[in-house]
């Protein structure tokens, strides 16, 4: 068996092409099973999900919103004395539901290698530099339209040893709540053109084109701010809500 | 109105730790406040190899009708745990993220004694793998991400493949 320090980069992108040729139809979430993701291999459940119409609490979602969040948090360029380094931009776009709502006041939590590609975690031992101005996590609440707006520094890519020279496309890492536990989500936002995505096993996981596709934000030059930032926009939509919502009665 | 396509999950990666987790965030109620318990145990995946960078949030419906909510890590054995109160229901929402695990999974822990159609309905085999432990402290719920004690994990109606 071929170790992982052995396995090219060559295997595993002739892995993603093979599963990706037998695709049949659409499909809107990743594959679990995808062995060209080497950590997906001993934690996949075998078996299929049970169907259950959820009831009590599962109908609910936690509410952060009154507990009020600092506007400083949103913007991930502030939270040191001096300035982090790297590209500046504003990512901001829409959360809504499977019908098409505007998910409000809900909690979107963020977090982000710096400009160099490195996080800011122990165990994170990619050789490139910490920036002391640059945490890389924030949080930020939805307004009433279901918008999001966070400031930050384009992350970089990164080395990860799934394989011999194996890179992660650069991403911001997005956690979203809904207003039902049913609708949970944590997911990664990519940036526009990038190179590595063909040979991304984490990316490629998702195996439909038109899924793929949504994972990735556009470049918005109406978000971008003269002589400050660069701008991207990204739109997420959850699962449709199973509760009836107040909206509902009124139409 | 036609529905839209849902946004794909990604994996919670391995780097979620300086993010996620906040002081406080796994008690739902306090520890040693009256009623409350301790909800603990391992993530396995299908080697038995506990889970060192899974992140699980817990839902429960306190007694009284509170609903309350809460987040732990895994430590580097693979241990989690959570301080819950008195649950009003037979079961409690949790939710799985791991580094290696493409998208969230859903499942319930049900109490010791406790049951529901759900719960009856599953193939007797599978049963106990929602079953929490008594225990003294509290109960002890572990999660199989795949072998042989494999957790059923959840799906709802409106989430497509």
């Amino acid at each position: 068996m071929t170790g992982p320090t052995e396995l090219t980069q060559d295997d595993v992108t002739a892995e993603i092409a093979e599963i990706a040729a037998g695709r049949t139809g659409s499909e809107t979430q990743p594959r679990l099973d995808y062995p060209p993701y080497r950590s997906s291999l001993l934690r996949h459940p075998t078996k299929a999900p049970v169907q259950v119409d959820p009831e009590g609490l599962e109908l609910w979602a936690p509410v952060f919103g009154e507990r009020g969040l600092d506007p400083s948090e949103a913007d991930l360029t502030v939270q040191h004395d001096g300035e982090a380094v790297g590209e500046r931009m504003v990512v901001t776009g829409r959360v809504l539901d499977g019908d098409g709502r505007p998910v409000r006041e809900q909690l979107v939590e963020v977090w982000q290698a710096n400009a160099a590609g490195r996080y800011r975690h122990e165990r994170d031992q990619h050789p490139a530099p910490l920036d002391p101005h640059f945490t890389g996590a924030g949080r930020c609440l939805t307004d009433a339209d279901g918008t999001y707006r966070f400031t930050t520094i384009k992350p970089g890519p990164y080395p990860w040893r799934n394989h011999r020279n194996a890179w992660r496309p650069a991403h911001i890492h997005f956690s979203l709540f809904g207003t039902e536990f049913t609708q949970r989500m944590v997911t990664q936002m990519y940036f526009p053109g990038d190179p590595l995505f063909p040979l991304d096993p984490i990316y490629q996981s998702v195996v439909d084109p038109a899924a793929q596709a949504r994972l990735v934000a556009t470049y918005d030059h109406d978000v971008t701010e003269p002589e400050w930032c660069t701008g991207y926009r990204w739109d997420i939509v959850l699962t449709g809500p199973h509760a009836t919502l107040m909206e509902a009665s009124d139409e | 109105m036609s529905e839209l396509h849902p946004t794909a999950g990604q994996t919670v990666g391995p780097f979620f730790g300086f993010a996620l987790p906040y002081d406080g965030a796994a008690d739902l109620v306090p520890a040693g406040s009256p009623g409350a318990r301790r909800l603990s145990g391992v993530v396995r995946d299908g080697a038995g190899d506990p889970v060192p960078d899974a992140l699980l949030e817990l839902t429960v419906t306190a007694v009284g009708g509170e609903r309350l909510w809460g987040r732990a890590a895994t430590d580097a054995e693979g241990r989690y745990a959570f301080t819950v109160p008195e649950p009003d229901g037979a079961f409690l929402g949790l939710t799985v993220f791991a580094r290696g695990l493409l998208n969230r999974l859903f499942t319930r822990v049900y109490l010791p004694g406790a049951g529901d159609a759900f719960l009856a309905g599953l193939a007797e085999d599978r049963r106990p793998t929602l079953v929490a432990r008594a225990v003294e402290e509290g109960y002890a719920f572990d999660v199989h991400l795949q072998g042989d004690d494999e957790t059923v994990f959840l799906t709802y109606p409106r989430h497509l493949r």
